[in-house]
């Protein structure tokens, strides 16, 4: 049989030992509530910004869909008057001239575009030319050949180009007064007035309205 | 009286350890938590400010539609003005 002083004395330790895990258990706990307050607190920030984002970017896709929309038309209708108007063949050289490259993604409408080899960008240079000049021939310049054919003429269009001018001018340049000569290397020489820029000598007489 | 010894020891040495050790961690990764909760309260709130501009997607969707018409109408003109190709 145990004394009775061991075995108040094995209470007491066991006491104190529960009483330390007890303690420890309040003090980790309370400690750990305080950091999960923190984070509930963090938390309801980040739920209010998200709903903040959410609510500034419920109309993006409907907008950004509507716009893509748009512009889809636009390319469509550019991507066909361009075709229209220069042909497939030169519209993919033209697109592959100004985005190197581009030509052989074709037109998004014409799938066939695709398979082109892009022309030499010389001849949409000179179709643009020959455009100009298909524009004006309703204008003066052109006055001598309205109906004259449509100038197709790549390689030549320039000068197709440049006979839409008068005769004379473009033909024959040597029938054409020359220019006159001036400076000192001009063949006709005059002597500088030296009276230029001082008080006349001779004032004109009043109420000679003739000058004579 | 011996076995309550034993007990009062593994009670002390032993279990008071590993408790206050596995608390320890607990507490540890929750304040490890809040920074980074805090972070994203900061992150979200410069996203969501960011974002103002977005109203600014209605002017844009106006603009965009105006100027496709603009451009549907020059391209009428040149459809007009412009022979077509052979």
């Amino acid at each position: 049989m145990a004394p009775p002083l061991a075995m108040a004395a094995v209470g007491v330790v066991m006491i104190v030992v529960v009483v330390a895990i007890v303690a420890a258990l309040v003090v980790y706990l309370v400690s750990v509530i305080v950091a999960l307050r923190a984070i509930a607190g963090g938390l309801d920030e980040v739920i209010a910004s998200v709903g903040e984002i959410l609510q500034k970017t419920a109309p993006v896709n409907g907008i950004v869909t509507a716009i893509n929309e748009q512009l889809d038309a636009g390319v469509d209708a550019l991507e066909g008057l361009l075709v229209k108007k220069a042909g497939i063949v030169d519209a993919v050289g033209l697109v592959d001239s100004l985005y190197a490259g581009a030509g052989a993604a074709g037109f998004r409408n014409f799938p066939e575009s695709a398979a082109i080899t892009p022309p030499r960008i010389s001849e949409v240079y000179t179709k643009g030319t020959l455009t100009l000049a298909r524009l004006g021939r309703e204008a003066p310049i052109a006055a001598a050949s309205p109906n004259g054919p449509v100038l197709r003429n790549v390689e030549g269009g320039s000068l197709a180009a440049r006979l839409l001018y008068p005769e004379l001018r473009q033909g024959r340049p040597g029938a054409m007064p020359r220019s006159p000569v001036i400076g000192t290397g001009a063949p006709v020489q005059y002597e500088q007035r030296d009276d230029i820029g001082k008080p006349r000598r001779h004032m004109p007489s009043r109420g000679n309205g003739s000058g004579a | 009286m011996t076995l309550w010894w034993i007990g009062d020891a593994v009670l002390g040495l032993v279990i008071l350890p590993v408790v206050v050790y596995l608390l320890h961690g607990v507490l540890r990764e929750a304040r490890a938590i809040v920074p980074s909760v805090r972070g994203i309260a900061a992150a979200a709130a410069a996203s969501s400010k960011d974002l103002d501009a977005g109203a600014l997607l209605v002017t844009t969707q106006e603009g965009a539609t105006r100027t496709i018409a603009g451009v549907a109408e020059y391209g009428g003109s040149l459809d007009v003005i412009i022979d077509d190709a052979d």
